[in-house]
């Protein structure tokens, strides 16, 4: 189709809107939580006050969620890239039935989720008020995500002839695990670990059951904040979130890029996280 | 050789058994505890029977069902447009689309707050305008925005992976035969892209029904499913209740999900 055409400009038109339409209350919250105050506009002038006020007030939130989410990728490969290899390897009815249901804490809304964990493990000694509680929650949910991620990469090579060969040369199941098998879902291992991190430092879904007042992550002091203060010290909360979060996302694209077919196939895959 | 295959199955135990005791056994329990209220098990008749059940059910179903058709509408012809076109700034507009895949619900909704909240940029251009201040922000119809904005950027990746693997020379050989514009969108696109509608779809509805975070920011007051589950579960205490509303939602959204992928073949399981 040529460019000029009535046809083209139309559609660059409505593409250019839904941009706009995404990307301008992310300017304008960014905007508000630098402004003095945000209903006389910019022109009340600019400040870090509400910044400062937030770090002040809630930066435990935000350390809370990167440990969380740094012990959630700890699990995720533990659990996960043992399984993504299992699943690679043998193509059984049982790996079958065991993908389908470990996709299940992704289908199942986190609410859901949250209050079976909460009905089932919430009398539990301490476990409850600790923020390995949180952590199960989000482990579950993510680790659909990190199988998938690193059984593509292994579905990807012809894992079962690399085994053989090795094992030809007198490797054993540990050695060729590690020497061979690990090595080869590097990519993968990358690739589902940034989506980890990701999901984690987001969740909201579950963690708004799971957590107390002892452990909020950035996610529910985001949502108290939204809740209760004004809106630049909300604006300016969601902006610390965005230097924390945008940089994760950029990583996962520039990740993703090389096989270019996979990107869409490989950021889509959070899609039944749900708002 | 037969212990060379068991071993890599022994590797599935830890995720298994981390399954079973953490999702397996909850989820057991929670429809354990739903049949286990006053009403006994027709607690879970009650979604159908209750009015204001039926009511919230309803929302939250002509929610998810308008979030998925202007979504698909939306990323369709996006989509389709940035994947067939080469233009510059094109990237930037790709980039620019994707750029909330990470937001979660939560800040989703404070995005409807700054576009259609009391001192949002809707607000304020009507206020200009009209000399009325549009807001709406806090309603059914700032969920349905919310739900919408969170579910473009995946929908458009989806498009666009789906798109590029078409093969133009059906187009071709369509127009070649005396097709029109719209014919060709009709008769050879839109069933090409077939599966992906069908799967990106599914996953736009099934977030729609589940999602709590965005109704959460929004208001209390906007009665849909989850923030129904919620307020049972909180402020009334009626936990049987809650776990089997929640049961019947992840039933729901589950067996939605399901669907699609068995409607829309293999395609679905890869690109979702």
């Amino acid at each position: 189709m040529p460019r000029n055409t009535l046809l083209f400009r139309l559609q660059l038109a409505f593409t250019v809107a839904v941009c706009a339409f995404l990307v301008a209350p992310v300017v304008l919250s960014m905007l508000a939580g630098v402004t003095v105050n945000y209903f006389d506009g910019i022109n009340s002038g600019l400040t870090l006050r509400w910044i400062i006020e937030v770090w002040s007030g809630y930066r435990d939130t935000l350390f809370l969620s990167i440990g969380i989410a740094l012990a959630c990728v700890g699990l995720c490969l533990l659990l996960g890239v043992p399984a993504a290899y299992a699943l690679a390897r043998g193509r059984s009815r049982w790996t079958r039935l065991v993908e389908e249901l470990l996709v299940m804490p992704v289908a199942v809304p986190g609410l859901a989720t949250a209050l079976g964990l909460i009905t089932t493990y919430g009398a539990l000694g301490d476990f409850r008020t600790s923020w390995t509680f949180i952590l199960v929650g989000h482990v579950l949910f993510t680790l659909p995500f990190m199988v998938r991620s690193v059984a593509a990469v292994l579905a990807a090579i012809d894992l079962k002839t690399l085994e053989e060969g090795a094992a030809s040369l007198g490797a054993g199941f540990v050695r060729r695990f590690f020497d061979i098998v690990l090595p080869n879902c590097r990519s993968g291992i990358l690739a589902g670990a940034l989506m980890v991190v990701t999901l984690s430092m987001g969740e909201f879904n579950m963690t708004w059951l799971l957590h107390t007042p002892f452990t909020k992550t950035l996610p529910v002091g985001l949502a108290d904040a939204y809740a209760s203060l004004r809106l630049e010290i909300g604006s300016a909360y969601t902006l610390i979130f965005f230097a924390v979060i945008v940089p994760l996302l950029l990583a996962m694209q520039a990740l993703a890029r090389p096989r270019k077919s996979r990107l869409a196939i490989d950021l889509n895959r959070p899609a039944t996280d749900s708002p | 050789m037969r212990r060379e295959e068991r071993l890599p199955m022994l590797m599935l135990l830890p995720a298994a058994a981390f399954f079973a005791a953490f999702f397996i056994l909850p989820m057991g329990r929670l429809f354990a505890i739903g049949g286990a209220g006053s009403t006994g098990w027709r607690a879970y008749a009650a979604i159908a029977t209750d009015a204001r059940y039926l009511r919230a059910l309803l929302a939250t179903l002509g929610v998810a069902t308008a979030t998925t058709v202007a979504t698909l509408i939306v990323s369709g012809v996006c989509g389709v447009f940035l994947q067939r076109q080469r233009f510059p700034g094109r990237a930037a507009l790709v980039a620019m689309l994707t750029l909330p895949l990470a937001f979660p619900g939560v800040v989703v909704g404070f995005m409807v707050i700054m576009l259609a909240g009391r001192q949002g940029l809707i607000g304020r251009i009507t206020e200009a305008l009209t000399g009325d201040r549009m807001v709406f922000a806090y309603s059914l119809a700032g969920l349905f925005m919310g739900y919408v904005y969170f579910s473009i950027p995946r929908t458009i990746l989806t498009i666009m992976a789906a798109a590029e693997k078409l093969d133009p020379r059906l187009e071709e050989a369509a127009r070649s035969l005396g097709a029109s514009a719209w014919q060709v969108v009709r008769d050879v696109i839109l069933p090409g892209l077939r599966p992906a509608f069908i799967s990106a779809g599914a996953i736009c509805f099934a977030t729609a029904v589940g999602a709590f975070g965005t109704a959460f920011t929004l208001a209390a007051r906007i009665e849909v499913l989850p923030m129904v589950i919620y307020t049972e579960f909180t402020l009334s205490a009626n936990i049987a209740m809650a776990a089997a509303l929640s049961f019947v939602l992840g039933a729901v959204t589950w067996l939605v999900l399901a669907l699609a992928r068995s409607a829309a073949g293999s395609t679905v399981a890869a690109a979702g």
